[in-house]
């Protein structure tokens, strides 16, 4: 229950606009989740199937009952590729967050507690890693894996992983090189608990706290990266997976002709999913950017003073309308 | 003025010129190792299958490959401080050549795309500022937040189908063959040389042609800008001077004007030089929805032959690039905020 109520801290503590687009956020998100489960049941197809009941699909059909939103040039459902793509953003960026969370929270931690040249070279690399315009980063890296592991979802989300993770790396590092010298370290020490038992009891704790919010803003650009490589055909092939970037790329070539059904669902998907992640992720920082913050004023409901004092005073109307001026 | 706390221009500029040495040399190492070192021989990628054991050897040979990767490493280093950026492997070009034949397409469209973004994000970034969670704020940040989140291919698409075809406009390449044709290459810039030859369709040719990649690539920067000038107002709306500047009576437009905006515009300009990594990325994918002939579809097209050295080449190039525009912000910062110089 508690943890409920810190899990709901966020939507319950802003008000107004805030309020409503982190709540927007999180239902686009979480439609986009279920459309990621429940794709076998969803979608009408498979991502990558051009035949059913013994006949082909038409090529580039028009939306009809029997497709809803028509079949592109290779013959596939569009409707069900755009169920499936779900699935493939949600897998490939819960993937490389994974990876990012157990490379740059250890790492930071490590690099930040012991200092030396270990915390030199890898700040080094980790800030010409972020330098790096990230977008060709990770096309180096995804030309890189197709060329050894072949393009797949783990070949992708590994990619993604290289751009993202200094970031982690970077805030986990900062807050345990401050956080280390608190007292509370000082006092496990002097009570003789070892490097690793400071580390995994004492500082683990303290350091994670802001990687869900990175894990958010971050989960919105991965899906932008995902489909820019999947456009430029270095992410995943259309046989292996549902990619609403690759699809669109297909789709550019009949743009031309008017033919605006294979590429407007799939990119209409990229732009709910990325705006709802977005306006998670900008719900959170307005709540815990003390800069931005506006926190919802509690009503503070005075005993009147006719209660009180006896007879009505003219200020009271004026103090209550003080308040709600306050509170607004 | 204290001799130990610094504090002047000029050694604030030394200093971070002397810092780019390290930088530079840590993202040429990062490329070399990752395109070097990492498993797969950039001959066997690139034409593997196609030739017998031996001929693949003898180009192997020939490029220098067989040598130990330490020694392919210091040469690596001494040919990018000679500003030799090797070779392609497949047709065998200088890539500096390349670069010259296709960075001016790539340069006028990011130029484009920058005035697109700034002409139109400053002011609705201001507007959503000074008027904070009213009907132009939601409107205007959502605004922000679409062009942000719509994929530069997917602005693209709706572009060629909705805007391109109704009104005629062209959706691929810098100009027609005609024009390119006519036009004298003498900056390798299209849009420079055709202005050069005067010649008025050809003008009107190339900047039809520019329009739309212009305008996709700009409208991603917008997002970018509407959201940062938009926080920026509210942080500084919040400053004691903005707060004595309206006790004394000045309106709250002309505050927002000319008290506010300057400092706001501070933190822009870092972001800008920030959003030069983030320009060329999406460069890369309006080059290739526009089929507009720069650097980034080189790129890609090279990336699609498995062509290691262009892309090795192509990427230095893009890397040091970025590093040299993150130091000339810095320095234009100091050059306006004196805090910045420590």
């Amino acid at each position: 229950m508690r943890l409920l109520k810190r899990l709901a801290a966020p939507v319950t503590d802003t008000t107004g606009l805030a309020r409503w687009m982190l709540l927007a956020g999180l239902v686009i998100t979480l439609v986009f989740i279920v459309l990621a489960v429940f794709a076998p049941w969803i979608a009408t197809y498979g991502f990558a199937q051009a035949t059913a009941h013994g006949h082909d699909f038409a090529k580039l059909s028009r939306p009809d009952g029997q497709h809803w939103f028509g079949t592109d040039r290779l013959e596939f459902d569009v409707y069900s590729r755009v169920v499936w793509g779900a699935r493939t953003a949600i897998e490939v960026v819960a993937l490389s967050i994974v990876i990012c969370v157990v490379v740059g929270v250890p790492l930071g931690l490590v690099s930040g507690y012991f200092g030396g040249w270990l915390d030199r070279v890898l700040v080094l690399v980790m800030d010409a890693l972020f330098a790096f315009p990230s977008f060709l980063l990770a096309i180096v890296f995804s030309f890189l894996l197709t060329n050894i592991v072949g393009g797949s979802v783990i070949a992708v989300s590994l990619s993604l992983s290289v751009i993202y993770v200094p970031q982690y790396y970077r805030v986990v590092r900062n807050t345990t090189v401050s956080a280390k010298e608190a007292t509370y370290v000082e006092a496990a020490r002097a009570m003789g608990a070892s490097d690793w038992v400071i580390m995994r009891r004492y500082l683990f704790g303290n350091v994670v706290q802001s990687v869900p919010v990175i894990g958010t803003l971050n989960a919105a650009d991965a899906i932008l990266t995902l489909a820019g490589l999947g456009f430029l055909g270095l992410g995943i092939q259309s046989t292996q997976a549902a990619e609403w970037g690759h699809d669109l790329n297909r789709a550019l070539a009949d743009a031309g002709s008017g033919i605006w059904w294979t590429g407007l669902y799939p990119g209409l998907a990229i732009v709910l999913l990325v705006t709802g992640l977005t306006l998670v992720g900008e719900g959170l920082n307005e709540t815990l950017n003390p800069t931005l913050r506006r926190r919802r004023l509690l009503p503070v409901v005075l005993p009147s003073r006719a209660a009180l004092m006896g007879p009505a005073d003219a200020d009271q109307d004026q103090s209550e309308q003080d308040q709600k001026e306050e509170a607004r | 003025m204290s001799r130990s706390g610094g504090g002047s221009l000029p050694r604030y500029i030394l200093q971070r010129v002397l810092l780019v040495i390290p930088m530079v040399w840590v993202i040429l190492t990062l490329v070399f190792v990752v395109l070097r070192v990492a498993p797969g021989d950039p001959i066997s990628a690139a034409v593997g299958g196609k030739i017998d054991a031996q001929a693949l050897n003898q180009r192997k040979e020939a490029l220098g490959l067989n040598r130990p990767l330490i020694v392919q490493y210091w040469d690596y280093l001494s040919q990018v401080i000679h500003l030799n950026f090797g070779t392609t492997f497949t047709d065998g070009q200088p890539v500096l050549r390349v670069v010259r034949d296709n960075g001016g397409a790539t340069l006028s469209l990011t130029i484009a795309a920058f005035l697109v973004a700034l002409v139109v994000g400053i002011p609705l970034g201001l507007v959503a500022g000074r008027y904070r969670d009213t009907a132009p704020d939601v409107v205007i940040r959502l605004f922000g937040i679409l062009s942000y989140a719509a994929p530069i291919f997917f602005v693209g698409f709706l572009l060629q189908v909705y805007v391109a075809e109704p009104l005629g406009l062209p959706t691929g390449g810098a100009s027609d063959p005609m024009t390119a044709f006519v036009v004298q290459p003498h900056t390798h810039i299209l849009l420079i040389d055709v202005f050069l030859s005067g010649d008025g369709s050809a003008i009107v040719d190339v900047l039809k042609h520019l329009l739309l990649p212009a305008l996709t690539l700009g409208l991603l920067i917008c997002g970018v800008f509407i959201r940062l000038v938009r926080v920026n107002i509210l942080q500084t709306m919040q400053a004691d001077y903005v707060e004595a500047a309206e006790a004394r009576g000045i309106s709250r437009g002309r505050v927002t004007r000319h008290h506010a905006l300057r400092n706001a515009l501070v933190p822009v300009i870092t972001v800008v030089g920030l959003q030069f990594a983030l320009l060329l990325g999406g460069a890369v994918l309006t080059e290739e929805t526009f089929n507009w002939p720069g650097l980034g579809q080189k790129l890609v097209e090279y990336i699609d032959d498995r062509d290691y050295g262009a892309v090795q080449g192509i990427v230095t190039i893009f890397a040091i690039a970025v590093v040299i525009v993150s130091v000339l912000v810095d320095i234009v910062n100091a050059m306006i905020d004196p805090r910045v110089r420590y």
